[in-house]
C-alpha cells in the first residue's frame, strides 16, 4: 500500500512552468504575458502544444509552426521527460521554471526533428521496446500489443492522469519487478495478489536481471556546499548521457543499494571503493553533521508537495576519485543506502526506464 | 564465442575485437574503397578509464545506387559497381552536369555498439559536395527500392533521426531491435556450413551483409566466404 502511494505520487508529479514566447516571434505590443502551465513530470514538452498554442497564436509571425523550447539559451531535448530535464538543468529548483517557447527556427543541427505528437509517441514506444528487450531479452510483448492497448497506453501517458489504465495495459507486457526481499507487489487484494505472484514468478524465471537505466552525468571541478552554488549546464556537450542497462548482482544476506547501482554504472570512479556496509557509519556521521541542511531540505520537500524521503545532499568520496555531489531521481534525492529495488519499482518512468541525474566533482588534474 | 553467437549478441569487448577484424578484412578485400577506421571515444570525457570504447567510421562514401540513379535518370540497369574510383567520379560529375544537374551525395557511416540490445547499430548521415546535409526525402531517393518502401510504411521503427551516442548530434539510425534474432539465424546457417562454427571476427561481416543492404552499402562476396 505504501509502495502504491509512492508510484501514485510519481505519476502525479508536476512542475509549474512559466513559458515566455521568444522575443523574435512577438509581433504585437505589448508582448504577450507568459503562459502558466503545470506540466507532468513524466510527460514530454511537445505534448504541451495544445495548451500553449492558443495562448500565443495571435502574436506569431506568418509561417509553419515547429515548436521547441529553450532554457537560458539551451535547446531542450524533447524526448527526455520534462521532470528529468528539470532535475538536470535546475539543480536549485526554480518555481516556476522559466522556459522560452519557439514556433520558428527549429535548431535541426542540434535537436532531432519533432513532428508533433507522433514523434513523441514513437520515441516513447521505441524506448518501451528497448526496456522490454533489456528486461526480457526480446520485445515481442511490445511488438504484439493490440492497437487498442497501444492507444490506451499512450493516452494514459499523454493525459498523465490515468495510472490505473497504464498499470492495466503495462502489466500485459510482463516487465517484471525487481526481485529481492524488499520487492513490493502492485496487487492489493488477495486473489489478485496470488495471480500476480504467479506472473511474477514466471517473469522472474525469464528475466536476465538487467535494469533499464538512463544516466545523465555532469561534472564540476570546484567544491560547493549548497545546490544554489552549483554551476548550471550551459551546453549539452557538458552532459554525458549513458544509456546503459544495469546487471543486478545480489549477494546473499544483503540487498543491492542505490549506491551499489551508481558504483556499477560508473566503475571508473568507484573501482576501489569498499563495500557499502562498511561505509554506512561514515554516512551516518555525515548525516549528523548535516542535520540543519537535512531539516531544511525536508521542509522544502514537504512545502513543495513532493515525496518526503528525507533527502539531503549526499557526499560520498575517496581521496583520488570523483565525488557524488548531487543525485536526483523524480525530483528527490534518495539516500544512497536505499534498496535499489525500491527505487526502480517506484521511481521509474512509464517507458520503464529509471532516469538518474548525477553531478560529480572531478579532481582538477583530470580536466587538463 | 559459441555462447555469444547462440543468442546473436556481442559483449563490448567482443564488439571491439570484431571491429578490428572487420576493418582489416575490409581493407584487404576493398582496397579501392575508403577504409573503416576505429575512433576511440569515452562516454565520460574526463573519466580515467582504461577500457577502450569507441566506434567504427567510414567517410565520404559515394553510394553506387546514388550515382547510377542520378546519371541514368532513375534507371539501375547496367553492370554493378562496388566502388567509386576517381575516374568514375569524374565521369559521374560530367554526366550529372550535362543531364540532370543532380549533385553527388556523400555518406558517412558509423557502426556503434548498443548496450541495450547488445548489438552493433548503423548510424549514417548524408550531404552534398558542399557539405549541406540532406533531408530525409532526399535520402529516400538514394535508398534501394525495398528500403524506400519500408521507410514510407514505418519510418518510426525502421530508419529515423536519433542523437548519435558519442557526437550528440542528429544522425540517421537503422533501428536495432530485431538484430539479435536474425544474427542468430544467420549464425546458425553459417555454423552448419563451417566445421568449427562462426567466429567473433566474422560477426560484423555477416551483420553488414544484412544491414548494409538497407542503405545500399555492399560487401564483396569474397569477404563473406573468407572465414
Amino acid at each position: 500500500m505504501a509502495a502504491m502511494e509512492a508510484v501514485k505520487y510519481v505519476w502525479e508529479g508536476a512542475i509549474p512552468l512559466q513559458i515566455h514566447l521568444h522575443q523574435s516571434e512577438v509581433t504585437t505590443l505589448p508582448p504577450p504575458p507568459p503562459a502558466l502551465i503545470l506540466a507532468p513530470r513524466i510527460g514530454y514538452l511537445p505534448l504541451l502544444l495544445p495548451h500553449i498554442k492558443p495562448y500565443f497564436s495571435s502574436t506569431l509571425p506568418p509561417g509553419v509552426d515547429t515548436i521547441w523550447f529553450d532554457y537560458k539559451g539551451l535547446p531542450l531535448k524533447w524526448y527526455i521527460p520534462t521532470g528529468v530535464l528539470f532535475d538536470l538543468l535546475c539543480p536549485d529548483p526554480q518555481r516556476p521554471w522559466n522556459l522560452t517557447v519557439h514556433f520558428r527556427g527549429y535548431p535541426g543541427n542540434v535537436l532531432i526533428p519533432c513532428e508533433g505528437e507522433d514523434s513523441v509517441k514513437w520515441s516513447f514506444i521505441n524506448s518501451l521496446k528497448e526496456a522490454a528487450y533489456i528486461i526480457n531479452g526480446n520485445c515481442k510483448n511490445v511488438m504484439n500489443m493490440s492497437q487498442s492497448d497501444q492507444v490506451e497506453l499512450w493516452n494514459s501517458v499523454m493525459n498523465a492522469g490515468n495510472l490505473e489504465a497504464y498499470l492495466r495495459v503495462s502489466s500485459k507486457l510482463k516487465l517484471g519487478i525487481v526481485e529481492d526481499e524488499y520487492s513490493v507487489n502492485f496487487s492489493s487484494c488477495s486473489t489478485k495478489s496470488r495471480q500476480g505472484a504467479g506472473e511474477t514468478d514466471m517473469a522472474g524465471q525469464v528475466k536476465t536481471g538487467r535494469i533499464p537505466i538512463r544516466l545523465y552525468v555532469w561534472s564540476v571541478s570546484q567544491d560547493f556546499d549548497d545546490v544554489e552554488d552549483l554551476p548550471e549546464v550551459e551546453s549539452w556537450d557538458k552532459v554525458s548521457y549513458i544509456n546503459q542497462p544495469l546487471e543486478i548482482i545480489i549477494e546473499e544476506g544483503r540487498y543491492f543499494t542505490l549506491y551499489d547501482a551508481v558504483r556499477t554504472l560508473l566503475p571508473e570512479y568507484f573501482a576501489n571503493r569498499p563495500l557499502i556496509n562498511e561505509e554506512l557509519p561514515r554516512e551516518e556521521g555525515a548525516d549528523e553533521q548535516n542535520s540543519p541542511s537535512e531539516d531544511a531540505s525536508r521542509n522544502r520537500t514537504l512545502e513543495d508537495g513532493e515525496v518526503d524521503t528525507s533527502g539531503n545532499l549526499q557526499t560520498c568520496c575517496t581521496s583520488s576519485n570523483a565525488e557524488i555531489k548531487l543525485l536526483r531521481i523524480q525530483g528527490i534525492e534518495p539516500k544512497l543506502e536505499i534498496p535499489f529495488s525500491w527505487v526502480v519499482n517506484n521511481l521509474m518512468n512509464p517507458e520503464r526506464f529509471l532516469h538518474i541525474c548525477v553531478c560529480l566533482k572531478v579532481p582538477k588534474v583530470n580536466n587538463t | 564465442m559459441d555462447t555469444s553467437f547462440f543468442n546473436g549478441t556481442l559483449s563490448p569487448r567482443e564488439f571491439s575485437l570484431a571491429s578490428s577484424a572487420f576493418a582489416d578484412k575490409w581493407r584487404r578485400f576493398n582496397p579501392t574503397f575508403p577504409s573503416w577506421t576505429w575512433v576511440p571515444c569515452k562516454k565520460l570525457p574526463w573519466a580515467p578509464s582504461d577500457e577502450v570504447e569507441g566506434y567504427l567510421k567510414l567517410e565520404n562514401v559515394c553510394l553506387p545506387g546514388s550515382s547510377k540513379v542520378d546519371s541514368e535518370g532513375g534507371s539501375c540497369v547496367g553492370k554493378e559497381e562496388t566502388s567509386c574510383s576517381d575516374n568514375e567520379d569524374l565521369i559521374d560529375n560530367a554526366t550529372l552536369v550535362q543531364s540532370s544537374h543532380h549533385e553527388v551525395h556523400y555518406y558517412d557511416f558509423h557502426i556503434v555498439y548498443n548496450a541495450s540490445y547488445r548489438v552493433p547499430v548503423l548510424y549514417f548521415r548524408a550531404y552534398c559536395s558542399d557539405g549541406q546535409p540532406l533531408l530525409l526525402d532526399e535520402i529516400e531517393k538514394d535508398l534501394p527500392a525495398c528500403s524506400a518502401k519500408l521507410l514510407l510504411e514505418s519510418k518510426w521503427t525502421f530508419i529515423s533521426q536519433e542523437e548519435h551516442p558519442y557526437l550528440n548530434r542528429p544522425w540517421y539510425k537503422v533501428h536495432p531491435c530485431g538484430t539479435s534474432e536474425w544474427m542468430k539465424l544467420l549464425a546458425l546457417g553459417d555454423a552448419v556450413q563451417a566445421k568449427n562454427g562462426v567466429s567473433i571476427e566474422q560477426y560484423l561481416v555477416s551483420w553488414l551483409s544484412v544491414v548494409g543492404q538497407v542503405v545500399g552499402l555492399k560487401i564483396p562476396l569474397e569477404m563473406l566466404n573468407d572465414s
